[in-house]
């Protein structure tokens, strides 16, 4: 590696921070006025591009087409953002935090079909820039001029948005909701109004980031979900809400990535390393170390708002469950057993499916609505479970042993990664537990001797005893019902009670004498292991399992389950897993859109009832008991 | 018209058709159908196309074995997990005759392994892993398409005539890529005496950074370049190279790179001169080919892809083993299936009794520009039967029945 390449590569490096950070900076300014962890903002950057893609094919490669085209991309995409603000979001934000998440994966879904029935599946190539097309020579090498131009205009949006953030009143007026929203709103300053406009900034700069993209990469269907967590990585990084700290951030990622690339396969005594696999999850590595470091990113500040929601009208449905609900619960179980002497077998699958998932977003939920800690990366231990079992069971261990090894291998990973995460809190927290699952992710996605890379592992089957699917179905059963009666059981425990005194008031539960970080650490411990029950009992119930059992999407699914059945009722994991499954095993073979009609369906739910299902039985039966 | 509709439909008239005629009492024999549509449509959409082209002209012919065919397709959501439940689903509830389809290879070895503890006829339409008839074949499993190793045996023995000294390899970082590249290295290291060295580079599959990965590879300085890349990564990677001077006067071969599906979102920026595999819908003349090229530009006015024939020959062999076998019994099918030839738009393909692998085989040739779209010139049909290790090394990968 020669200085001139080196330098060459610094300058891509820092081209790709530069487009990073137009995406990030949207996303940061968003979560920073209204706390909103817009998952949607990947779909956003997506259709910039779309938008940006037709402007050329409708006015031309010119300077009109392109130019046009990256400024209607952005007003256009702006116009969007601030319909999903105040079509959707608008109506949410007194929910339980997180609920908005929900709601931004169901606008994922539904922008993501109607992205496919608008401009179709095929990837449409754009135009190089126009006036941008070409290439100079820099350290002996052609350096295409449109590079050269993204690495000015980072720098120039971040001087434009410090100037308004700075300079103008609306941007004070952000900066003081960013520091209080509260109080903004006593002050006067209609709150609707400047978060639907910053919605709009900030999707207006997905939208640009997106138009931008095109010459670089043609528009296409998965440019929402490969943008996010990258987005994410930086916004986290450079501190929640700080658009300099995301630009650094941006700067830290960019270069990194350009490095592992240029270094290439090096010989460490012996070991080769092969540097460019590295950039799998170099930005989650980079995460992970940085949050280590500093707990609220680089420029980040403690948040002034609770991590859980201020509303006492969501907590107060925490109390132990009465003797009408143990007997409603027992019906319910002795029901689901009767349910193998109905002859469908394809209902006993489903109940499977239904019963493992429950278990897996009853753990999310331990650690979520009792502990306050949102993990993001859930899947981890679901995976490691999974992984767990299945290793052993390759190896020759009896399913017995295998099913026993999988909450004991996510015991493992829950008890090291929560002593990192414990010491974090809301969202730098969530965002560190999926670092931490994107690092699992990557191990067995690419250490293929041990856990079959990107194919995975086959043939993981239950014993002769159990491989009746109605024989699994009752194993499952026994085994999910008594996992669900723990977590309950656990609530109501002392630590139950330790563990939500330390979310809803850390300071006064440390003045009580509880151990705060030693009790999250637990929780951290607990949730892990049952997830990681549940990842044993998938594997078996599937046959096989590959590295998308801990990928984002499932953690997302958890999440979206969870919050669809309440973050705090008992019943709400149940409910969160059966109406998720249902919803989309049905809808799958309704319609060609399924995806739309899920996404809608969870905004129907979300809107219907903001404390989940569960929430809103509980309520409703509260008030006929009444 | 969606699939439930068409079922419905189907069923209408086979209802219709029972009180009318006694003598053709006929229930549609179901084929069980999943793949990644919402996850991959821009191969899945023609691939569908082509599977209900390939039905209707079977039940217009009056079906098989007297009853009409009929196909339940679900979406997997490109998720091992779900095209398991899916696939129970089928078994169970629609009680289809076999399994079909599927497109990654995560996907496909779980659903082959569920044929295997089902005991159910899985047919593997789309997924290229080598590991599904070999390392983990079984006897419910069968394959259709030209495997990584068919393929990139395919490019191997035109780049050792090149006599290059120094590649640069360039792949999606996943087991596609990595097993591209593996047999690549070892065909090579075969065909040509004399040292060869190799340069990788690993991009994450669909993020490719392709400013740093272009300038890293041209900075290897190599002879010659071997890429797996496809779709969004080649887009970029192709734009990238061609901005940046990476292909001029390096012969660059692509897995792949022919396809339309690949090859046509490129448009004029199509590069020029690369060895690919591929499939050159408008040049092949032969009477097979010609036949389903007509009867599915009339049926869709649009041509065909290459998931297009992929769909045609997964219903027309699955149609041809119902067929020889004369029943829909699963044991009956899996000895019909071993030997099996039965015509596809590509002539007869056979699939082989030794590794329940198809001799489909892929097009070989050079890239070109005509028209402002990039093509296929200079191409030949390589057979996928003289593109397999020998017998003996199968035997040692795959396990017995």
């Amino acid at each position: 590696m020669t200085l001139a390449s080196l330098l060459a590569q610094l300058l891509n490096g820092l081209a790709g921070a530069s487009s990073l950070f137009l995406v990030a900076a949207g996303l940061t300014l968003i979560f920073g006025v209204s706390r909103v962890v817009n998952f949607a903002h990947g779909s956003l950057y997506m259709l910039g591009a779309y938008v940006a893609w037709t402007s050329v094919a409708w006015f031309g490669r010119g300077p009109v087409g392109f130019w046009g085209g990256v400024l209607l991309a952005t007003l256009v995409v702006a116009a969007i953002g601030a319909l999903v603000e105040s079509l959707l979001l608008r109506r949410i934000y007194a929910a339980p935090e997180l609920l908005q998440l929900a709601a931004t994966f169901g606008v994922v879904l539904i922008v993501r079909d109607l992205t496919l029935a608008t401009w179709g599946a095929e990837d449409l190539l754009g135009p190089r820039a126009a006036g941008f097309a070409g290439v100079v020579d820099l350290f002996g090498r052609a350096t295409p001029t449109y590079e050269l131009l993204l690495i000015v205009v980072g720098p120039l949006v971040l001087a434009g948005l410090w100037w308004l953030l700075v300079r103008t009143r609306f941007g004070v007026q952000i900066r003081a909701a960013t520091e209080n929203r509260a109080l903004v709103g006593a002050l006067g300053i209609n709150e609707a109004r400047l978060f639907t406009q910053v919605f709009a900034l900030g999707a207006g700069l997905a939208g640009l980031a997106g138009a931008l993209q095109l010459p670089r990469e043609p528009a296409n269907l998965g440019m929402d979900l490969a943008i996010i967590a990258e987005a994410f990585v930086v916004t986290v990084v450079g501190g929640l809400g700080s658009i300099t700290g995301a630009f650094l951030a941006a700067l830290l990622i960019g270069l990194v990535k350009a490095l592992c690339v240029v270094v290439g396969t090096v010989e460490f005594g012996g070991f080769a390393i092969a540097f460019p696999k590295l950039t799998l999850v170099a930005e989650f590595v980079v995460m992970a170390i940085v949050l280590a470091v500093r707990p609220y990113g680089l420029l980040g500040q403690p948040a002034v708002i609770p991590a859980t929601t201020p509303v006492a009208e969501f907590r107060a449905l925490i109390r132990p469950p009465g003797r009408r609900s143990l007997a409603a619960a027992l019906a319910l179980a002795a029901v689901a057993a009767l349910l193998p002497f109905t002859g469908d077998e394809y209902r006993l699958i489903l109940a499977t499916d239904i019963l493992v998932l429950a278990v897996f977003a009853a753990s999310l939920q331990f650690l979520m609505g009792g502990g306050g800690m949102a993990s993001f990366g859930h899947a981890a231990y679901f995976g490691l479970g999974a992984y767990g079992a299945a290793l052993a069971f390759k190896h020759g261990a009896p399913m017995a042993f295998a099913l026993a090894a999988a909450p004991a291998a996510a015991l493992v990973g829950a008890v090291i990664f929560g002593w990192f995460c414990v010491r974090l809190s809301g969202v730098y927290l969530a965002m560190l537990t999926l670092a931490f699952a994107q690092i699992v992710w990557s191990i067995a996605f690419q250490w293929d001797a041990v856990t079959g890379g990107s194919n995975g592992l086959v043939g993981i089957w239950p014993a002769p005893l159990l491989a009746d699917k109605r024989d699994y179905f009752w194993f499952v059963l026994t085994l999910a019902g008594a996992a669900l009666a723990a977590i309950a059981w656990l609530a109501q425990t002392p630590l139950g009670y330790a563990l939500r005194g330390s979310r809803d008031s850390a300071l006064r539960a440390e003045a009580l004498g509880i151990d705060v970080r030693r009790t999250q650490w637990m929780a951290f411990a607990i949730a892990g292991t049952f997830a990681g029950l549940a990842g044993g009992l998938h594997v078996f119930s599937k046959g096989s399992l590959s590295p998308e059992t801990l990928a984002i999407p499932r953690s997302v699914d958890a999440l979206v389950m969870v919050l669809l059945g309440g973050l705090n009722a008992i019943a709400g994991p149940l409910l969160g897993a059966a109406a998720f499954t249902l919803l989309q095993d049905g809808l799958a073979r309704a319609t060609d859109y399924w995806r739309a009609v899920l996404g809608a369906a969870i905004l129907l739910i979300v809107l219907l009832a903001p404390m989940g299902i569960g929430g809103a039985l509980q309520r409703l039966f509260a008030r006929g008991a009444r | 018209m969606n699939r439930s509709l068409r079922l419905h439909l189907l069923a209408a008239v086979a209802a219709l058709a029972t009180v009318l005629s006694p003598a053709a009492a006929a229930q549609p024999i179901k084929l069980g159908e999943l793949n990644s549509y919402k996850t991959f449509p821009a191969f899945l959409e023609p691939y569908k196309k082509g599977m209900d082209l390939a039905l209707e002209e079977i039940n217009a012919a009056g079906g098989v074995l007297g009853r009409p065919l009929a196909i339940v397709s679900r979406d997997d959501n490109g998720s091992p997990g779900d095209a398991v439940r899916v696939a129970e689903e089928l078994v169970t509830r629609e009680k289809v005759v076999l399994l079909m389809g599927t497109f990654p290879s995560n996907v496909g070895l779980a659903v082959a392994d569920l044929a295997k503890q089902r005991k159910i006829l899985f047919l593997a339409a789309e997924p290229l892993t080598d590991k599904i008839v070999w390392e983990n074949g079984n006897r419910y499993t069968f394959r259709l398409r030209a495997s990584t190793y068919m393929q990139t045996a395919m490019l191997a023995p035109e780049a050792a005539k090149l006599g290059r000294k120094r590649w640069a390899i360039v792949y999606p970082n996943y087991e596609y890529g990595q097993a591209a590249t593996q047999a690549f290295k070892k065909q090579m290291m075969a065909l040509q005496t004399g040292g060869i060295e190799f340069v990788e580079q690993a991009v994450p599959l669909g993020k490719i950074d392709a400013g740093p990965v272009v300038q890293a590879l041209a900075d290897a300085r190599p002879d010659a370049i071997f890429s797996s890349l496809f779709g969004t990564d080649l887009a970029r990677f192709v734009r990238e190279g061609e901005l940046r001077g990476l292909f001029r006067d390096r012969p660059v071969f692509n897995l792949l790179g022919g396809e339309p599906e690949y090859l046509d979102p490129l448009k004029d920026e199509a590069p020029v001169g690369w060895w690919v595999t591929g499939y050159p819908w408008y040049a092949i003349d032969t009477p097979p080919h010609r036949r389903f090229r007509d009867a599915y530009q009339a049926r869709y006015k649009d041509y065909p892809r290459l998931g297009s024939v992929v769909g045609y020959s997964t219903v027309q062999a699955a149609a041809a083993a119902l067929r020889k076998a004369g029943s829909t019994d699963t044991e009956k099918l899996v000895a019909a299936m071993k030997g099996l030839a039965f015509d596809s738009p590509f002539g007869k393909v056979s699939f082989r009794a030794l590794d329940h692998q198809s001799t489909m085989g892929a097009y070989v040739g050079r890239t070109a520009l005509k028209d402002g779209k990039g093509v296929m010139v200079d191409w030949r049909y390589a057979d996928g039967k003289d593109h397999l290790p020998s017998d003996d090394a199968v035997k040692a990968m795959r396990p017995a029945d």
